[in-house]
């Protein structure tokens, strides 16, 4: 039990004509130890969604639950939700602003009151969990190449040793290695250190390979939550509102109409070629 | 708070004023302003009332809108407010708290003052929303144009002027956003004394910079890539040429004056 | 249409005092030429080269050695800029970096106005390239209240108005999602196909290279690779070396081929690869 939200409402500027509806009547718990990939196109609700989380937008209507306390009672303390939730936004290296990478990172730990020592081998220990090693403790943040640069903005929020980190759209505009890089970085963060991951994309294929439950929005509400096999199912429906499953689903559905005796759930390369293998060489046809 | 200044935004629709050439919104609307400040008395401002309802509903721009320029102003009109009533001497007291008195003179110049603010803010806006920045800036260098002869750079200033209006609400965003980052990493930008807060400041202002020369970096480049290349040999998607209904405009704005002037001699 | 032959474009950093410390060569030997009507895609990781290299055929940079033609015009001649930039029209990543209109309409005329064209035929140009990338409804609105797909065909409408001959598109998607993506590629095929225009698109996204005549894979600088897609997208190995990706349906064929099924090379869609599997079963 770790973020429960009940019946959370949020609306922009109400009682004018940009009135907007963004999110509707969100009930959702996220679990401790998760990975969940959070998938809706722009102006879904899902960037606001997330803003929600750590409180930095707040809800105009229903409650959210950390740890089963309530995040907006009277003397909750704030600070300490946004440096157990660790929010990294889309394009996080537009935030950097310090002489050196290390610095920069230790930056979140100085505002949580840690003494410049601690709030160094905070950064150090975070600079190290996203690749990036000593040779970059005193380089300018902006001297570094792209997925450098989010790397370094990835760790300034690591280095609050967040219990959930939530990424909203972390590879965005990077090219196919340094996508991999950081969503592989992303994986080990939550296997190895057992930080519960919110991945925020739109990408089907990045979500399918990484996470074990997705929750889909369209227009303000949950439209799909589940494991990422089950919402797959739902092709036709994801298509209707603007969105996707990965290209293996569609291979493996036209080839059930083949009649190919294909396991058409399997939503990863590796268990879509497996799964054809089988079928071929059993030979026989369903 | 910043998003309610509506003076620079555009409202669209489709009505005689969003029509209108620009030179002749912006001169009338200086006539305006000049009027305020000769109406004097009830008669004159009554005046000024109907011709500023009148545009108001020419413009089909709702009256929300217009009121929500006001807003940003508030502090401003109550202190001007308060000033005018407490400070203007008079014969008759009205009403006496301690050493501060209100007198008769004092509550009529306290009116007159909100009304010529509120109007002039008023007024102003219905220029801006009902004409499109670019149309705007257009309008703006054809009036200075005779600046040129003094080597004044008309173009480049009024080009600066529209690309500014352009970039204002994308550059509020990214604050914002920025802003939000830097929360989220622990940053405090309400707590403290004065040096505090401006040092709390550095870690939006960096970025904000930074995005800013490098938003300006890419437009140029962009604008380079379309051509551009200053004002000369250029020509116009929407030249300025008065129309008929300019002319009627600028009638009726002198006959607007005529009667102000008048209601002043006269009373 | 675009032509290079053994391009060189070097970046210096000078220290304080102004010395050089340090020359990068971000285009290295750089050859090759596009035909008038092709569809190039032109691919390589971030940092690859490949952005410089646009950059020249619009004359926004000019090379430090070798040669680059537009048209026939060679770019460092100085007084063929205007013809240069005219016939080679570029879209930038950015869409709201290249916007300078606060009215859609307003902003495609711009390119028009600068070469003095006569107001009765902006009009005439601006509405006809609405039309071509399907914006004519939103002309009058203002792009800050646009999507970013939407942003990004106002901005190919505007080069579209200025009558090139091609069109360069450095990273046109790369900050879009994928809806937003597919309306600016559809345009771009378009544009391309009805309109005839030369096409050099820029990008690391393998799914929109599919419908290139040609294809060119940039490394440090250099070219690495040249072909058609099919023949690009063969080498999975080779493109994975230069921080690339394939399709995923290639991808898919790519692994079954490994594991001993016996598929034809380059598959690039999923019709593709169904179809060559029922074939082989």
């Amino acid at each position: 039990m770790s973020i429960k939200l009940e019946h959370v409402n949020y609306i922009y500027s109400p009682g004018t004509a940009y009135e907007i509806h963004a999110l509707k009547d969100i009930c959702l718990e996220l679990k401790d130890g998760e990975f969940v990939g959070l998938i809706g196109h722009t102006g879904s609700g899902k960037s606001t969604l997330v803003q929600h989380l750590n409180g930095l937008v707040k809800a105009t209507e229903g409650r959210i639950y950390f740890h089963g306390e309530d995040i907006y009672g009277a003397d909750y303390d704030m600070r300490r939700l946004r440096s157990k939730v660790g929010l990294v936004f889309q394009y996080p290296e537009h935030q950097l602003f310090e002489v050196d990478v290390l610095s920069d990172v230790c930056f979140g730990p100085k505002n949580q009151g840690l003494s410049a020592e601690e709030a160094q081998e905070r950064a150090k220990a975070a600079l190290a969990m996203v690749g990036l090693g000593e040779e970059f403790y005193y380089q300018s943040p902006f001297e570094l190449s792209g997925g450098q640069k989010r790397r370094a903005a990835i760790a300034g929020v690591l280095a609050m040793e967040p219990e959930i980190l939530v990424l909203d759209e972390p590879t965005a505009g990077l090219d196919p290695k340094g996508r991999d890089e950081i969503l592989n970085q992303i994986q080990k963060l939550h296997q190895e250190k057992g930080i519960s991951i919110v991945l925020v994309s739109h990408s089907m294929e990045d979500v399918a390979r990484y996470v074990q439950r997705i929750i889909v929005m369209n227009q303000g509400e949950v439209l799909f939550d589940d494991v990422p096999r089950e919402v797959f199912c739902h092709y036709k429906e994801l298509e209707q509102v603007g969105l996707a499953a990965p290209q293996v689903t569609y291979i493996l559905h036209a080839l059930r109409e083949k009649g190919f005796f294909v396991d058409e759930n399997a939503t990863t390369i590796e268990e879509a070629r497996d799964t054809i293998l089988d079928a071929l060489r059993s030979g026989r046809q369903a | 708070m910043i998003r309610d200044i509506t003076l620079g935004q555009y409202y669209p629709a489709n009505s005689i004023l969003h029509k209108l050439d620009p030179r002749v919104k912006l001169l009338a609307t200086l006539t305006f302003i000049a009027a305020l400040f000769v109406a004097k008395g009830w008669p004159g401002y009554l005046a000024a009332t109907i011709f500023l309802v009148v545009i108001i509903r020419l413009s089909r721009v709702p009256f929300s809108f217009m009121v929500r320029g006001l807003k940003a102003i508030v502090m401003i009109l109550m202190i001007t407010v308060v000033f005018n009533l407490f400070l203007t001497p008079g014969d008759k007291i009205l009403v006496q708290v301690w050493k501060l008195k209100i007198t008769d003179v004092g509550l009529r110049t306290a009116i007159f003052m909100a009304i010529r603010l509120t109007y002039l803010i008023v007024g102003s806006s219905v220029m801006t929303l009902t004409t499109t920045p670019n149309d705007l800036t257009d309008g703006l260098e054809r009036l200075m144009g005779p600046l040129k002869k003094l080597h004044v750079p008309v173009h480049e200033v009024s080009m600066m002027m529209s690309i500014a209006l352009r970039f204002i609400p994308i550059l509020l965003e990214e604050t914002d956003k920025i802003m939000k980052a830097q929360i989220a990493r622990g940053a405090d930008f309400e707590n403290g004394n004065l040096i505090q807060k401006a040092k709390n400041l550095v870690p939006l202002l960096v970025p904000l910079f930074i995005s800013a020369f490098r938003r300006a970096n890419d437009l140029a480049m962009a604008m380079e890539a379309r051509c551009y290349h200053g004002g000369e040999g250029r020509t116009k998607m929407k030249p300025l040429i008065y129309a008929r209904r300019d002319y009627a405009a600028y009638g009726v704005v002198i006959c607007f004056l005529a009667v102000i002037i008048a209601l002043r001699v006269v009373l | 249409m675009v032509q290079a032959q053994g391009l060189v474009y070097e970046y210096k950093k000078y220290d304080e005092e102004g010395r050089e410390t340090e020359v990068t060569r971000a285009v290295d030997q750089v050859t090759f030429g596009i035909q008038k009507g092709d569809f190039v895609a032109i691919l390589g990781h971030n940092g690859s080269g490949k952005s410089t290299l646009a950059k020249h055929m619009n004359a926004i940079l000019t090379p430090t050695g070798g040669t680059m033609w537009v048209d026939g015009r060679d770019t460092r001649e100085e007084d063929k800029l205007w013809e240069i930039r005219q016939r080679a029209g570029m879209v930038f990543q950015n869409p709201d970096n290249q916007i300078i209109g606060t009215i859609v309409e307003e902003d495609v005329g711009f390119g028009p106005e600068n070469m003095g064209v006569p107001t009765k035929e902006i009009w005439e140009r601006v509405e006809e390239s609405l039309k071509a990338v399907n914006m004519l409804k939103y002309r009058h609105h203002s792009p800050n209240k646009l999507s970013g797909g939407q942003k990004q065909r106002v901005a190919i409408a505007g080069v579209v108005a200025m009558h090139p001959q091609c069109i360069v598109l450095d990273e046109p998607t790369a900050m879009l999602d994928p809806n937003g993506r597919k309306e600016v590629i559809r345009a771009v095929r378009a544009l391309n196909q009805v309109e005839e225009i030369t096409v050099i698109l820029i990008t690391h996204y393998m799914e929109e290279v599919i419908y290139a005549d040609k294809v060119l894979v940039m490394d440090q600088g250099r070219v690495v690779m040249e072909g058609t897609p099919r023949e690009i997208f063969s080498q999975v190995e080779k493109l994975k070396s230069y921080r690339l990706d394939v399709p995923q349906a290639t991808l898919l064929a790519y692994e079954l081929k490994r594991a001993g099924i016996d598929l034809p090379d380059g598959i690039l869609t999923r019709e593709e690869l169904v179809e060559a599997l029922c074939q082989s079963n």
